[in-house]
């Protein structure tokens, strides 16, 4: 018997470590059966889940869309870029114009930060929140914790260095929260003007030089340079940012230690991770993408099931 | 909280001798049947009747282990979702005889459930049921076990506990309980 404490995804920060442990588990289940000859189970065959994106993403609205129907749940997808949002719709009655069709779960991403938080006070299906503006994308960080679990055997007393820009990253603010709960050690490292002011009161580290970050983790988490949210310059040029904060195979090889490489994608490839690096032994990044869809089944059914 | 004694660890005994000589019987050497414990109880019953037919057929037998949870009808329909274990089944079933195992038939519901989550792993040629305990009279739907330990008569409100040396407990034993 099991249960999460909360009735929407909306954030790890509100979250228990049990929480968490109980989606790993139910995940490890999962994963099982994505990987059987026959990968679906019946499970949410009389849900209706719409995903709901405001923002562009590949990986996340696939993998979730995946899950769903391996969930046998019915699925209806909706983005912005073909919607009534652009006639000045507003997100409230969107959704609800949605829910109407009865829905019973909303995968929403959008770009300002805490609309599902606003969608949850004012809905009755159950939320999950696929990535906030510069907050929190649950998911990814529960992929990325599960990833490391998976690898390493625990997270317990590990030390994980979140590499790039801390500062638009909600998967950094979601992994820093999810890490900590599970008990490891947590590094940001970047440019100065890319870490947030107050990030060391997340009780994190905090390190500029990334060789020094490498040497002392035992999982380096890197992220993209998120240009597409940066009104100002941060830093002279990609050039020069790849120069100083781009990791090399070269780099790892030199270590003299395991290392675990972990992306959440999209890459740029040659700026934070040479394809060297990114396609070296030391990664584990398609099996972040293979456990999302694991992880994402494991969160919607423990929602889906919660609801009655 | 009342308890009554349904079978003792010497009884108990006796009883699995008798399915463990019911299933050669009919399967003979077993060389085209497979066992499969249902999770989470069944598998307990399963690893003792395994052991036993092993020594009595001198020869391995697949044995997995399959869990219904992501299968059941009762999703969303009860107060807290029921916790999935491991499914373990290192073989194809496709074509082979199935002997699914639990420690008490009561709704029929898991059965059902059970039935449609091995699917995924093959059709087999025929499915055969062995419960410890059938409860009499309180099946929901039109299923029945093919190899019965006990039966024993039962209202709904009881419950059958099954303590097992296997899940740690001191002695086999089975109790009736009532609830007060």
């Amino acid at each position: 018997m099991s249960k999460l404490s909360q009735r929407h995804l909306l954030g790890i920060k509100n979250l228990t470590r049990q929480d968490l442990e109980l989606i790993f588990e139910t995940a490890d289940n999962f994963k099982d059966v994505i990987n059987r000859p026959i990968k679906k189970v019946p499970s949410l065959r009389d849900v209706t889940i719409a995903n709901i994106f405001f923002e562009n993403s590949t990986r996340t609205r696939l993998s979730f869309e995946l899950a769903e129907k391996r969930l046998s749940a019915d699925v209806i997808n909706f983005s912005t870029s073909n919607s009534s949002v652009k006639k000045g719709e507003t997100l409230l009655d969107t959704v609800n114009n949605i829910l109407a069709m009865k829905v019973d779960m909303v995968v929403m991403r959008h770009a300002s930060v805490g609309a599902p938080h606003f969608l949850a006070k004012h809905i009755k299906a159950n939320i999950v929140n696929a990535g906030d503006g510069t907050h929190e994308h649950p998911t990814q960080a529960l992929l990325d914790a599960f990833s490391i679990r998976e690898k390493l055997g625990s997270i317990e007393g590990k030390k994980i260095a979140i590499i790039g820009d801390i500062l638009h990253s909600r998967v950094a603010l979601s992994n820093i929260f999810a890490l900590k709960k599970l008990g490891a050690e947590v590094m940001v490292c970047g440019p100065p003007t890319l870490l947030p002011k107050y990030i060391s009161s997340l009780d994190v580290l905090v390190e500029w030089d990334v060789k020094k970050a490498l040497e002392w983790c035992d999982v380096a988490n890197v992220l993209r340079i998120q240009l597409e949210r940066q009104q100002i310059k941060y830093f002279p040029s990609l050039r020069e940012y790849s120069l100083y904060y781009g990791i090399t195979k070269r780099i790892l090889d030199d270590l003299k230690k395991e290392i675990v490489l972990m992306h959440p994608g999209p890459i740029n490839r040659g700026v934070e991770l040479t394809s060297d690096a990114a396609d070296s032994h030391h990664s584990i990044i398609l099996d972040q993408v293979e456990n999302g869809v694991a992880v994402r089944m494991a969160v919607l059914y423990l929602l889906a099931g919660a609801t009655a | 909280m009342q308890k009554k004694l349904v079978l003792d660890s010497h009884l108990l005994d006796i009883t699995l001798n008798r399915l463990c000589q019911q299933l050669i019987e009919n399967h003979g050497d077993f060389t085209s049947t497979v066992i499969l414990g249902m999770q989470p109880r069944g598998i307990f019953l399963a690893e003792l009747i395994h052991q036993k037919l092993k020594a009595l057929v001198k020869k391995s037998i697949p044995l997995g282990y399959l869990d219904t949870t992501f299968h059941r009808d009762d999703f969303r329909r009860r107060e807290i979702p029921a916790k999935a274990s491991e499914t373990k089944i290192p073989f194809a079933i496709e074509g082979l005889k199935v002997i699914l195992i639990d420690d008490v038939l009561f709704t029929g519901r898991t059965v059902r459930a059970a039935l449609d989550a091995m699917i995924a792993f093959g059709r087999p040629s025929k499915v055969e049921l062995l419960v410890l305990v059938d409860r009499k009279a309180t099946r929901d739907l039109p299923i029945s076990a093919d190899y019965v330990g006990k039966y024993v008569d039962t209202l709904d409100s009881q419950r059958v506990l099954v303590e097992l040396e296997a899940q740690g407990h001191k002695q086999n034993k089975i109790w009736l309980i009532n609830k007060d």
